[in-house]
């Protein structure tokens, strides 16, 4: 999606096992030149401390790399999860695609 | 005279899929107490946390350390122990992970995740030196054929 990295994410984020994966990911999309990374988690249905600490390290390596990272799609489940450990102060969740390409638009 | 406690106890290795087996073992056992699935999800979270805590905490990912898991019945609850061959903590020594300075911490939401998801969580000495996390889940109540509710 031109300068956008779109990723869909599935399965689990738990220590061990997603977690690595998205690490992984997000370093290589910044590595390329990424700046503005969208997260799908859309089929995430289970997410732990670990995956926690995994979506804030990659909130933080993208900032520290002058980018953005955005949030979509989240199931109820991770919506809590980040709801009640007030991640929603830290990530800009967006409602669906579309508002978040155009997030990303106005914001630049 | 009190109803017997129950008791399962398993013990598990330090090692990454003792997170994955506690976790099944304790949804097994809830399920069959009872729960519906939005607390065996919660029960289940907070015992992967408690293990979680054990392995890279409490037993430092040493694989010749063991963490003991244990199941109780009392009357109205159900009692889950983690328990790790470390140094032991105390509960007031960890620090709260809503506070503005360490929002963006990678670590540190395991102990507020079981409070959370658990009605109650204590931290206690192990015999052998390591920390018991305690967690307390109220059995569910089902309704019986009187109508009264009750718990199981």
């Amino acid at each position: 999606m031109g300068d956008i990295a779109i990723v869909d994410f599935s399965g689990k984020i738990t220590l061990g096992e997603g977690s690595a994966t998205l690490r992984t990911m997000v370093r290589e999309l910044i590595g390329q030149g990424h700046r503005k990374i969208l997260l799908n988690l859309g089929d995430v249905d289970y997410i732990d401390s670990s995956g926690i600490g995994e979506l804030v390290g990659a909130y933080t390596a993208v900032r520290t790399a002058s980018g953005e990272l955005k949030l979509v799609y989240l199931t109820k489940r991770v919506h809590d999860l980040i709801q009640i450990t007030r991640l929603f102060t830290v990530f800009d969740v967006q409602a669906d695609e579309s508002a978040a390409i155009l997030s990303f638009r106005s914001a630049s | 005279m009190a109803a017997p406690t129950q008791r399962l106890e398993v013990t598990l290795d330090t090692q990454l899929e003792s997170v994955d087996l506690a976790e099944s073992i304790v949804i097994r056992v809830a399920e069959a107490a009872g729960f519906g699935e939005d607390d065996l999800h919660k029960l289940g979270m907070a015992v992967r946390e408690g293990v979680i805590n054990a392995y890279n905490y409490g037993n430092c990912q040493d694989r010749r350390k063991k963490i003991r898991l244990a199941v109780e019945f009392e009357a109205e609850t159900m009692i889950v122990h983690v328990v790790d061959e470390g140094c032991g903590f105390q509960l007031c020594d960890v620090e709260d992970p809503l506070a503005e300075e360490n929002l963006l911490r990678t670590s540190g939401r395991g102990i507020f995740l079981m409070r959370a998801f658990m009605d109650d969580l204590a931290v206690r000495r192990a015999p052998t030196g390591g920390a018991d996390l305690v967690m307390y889940k109220k059995l569910p109540h089902r309704v019986s054929g009187n109508g009264r509710s009750q718990a199981e």
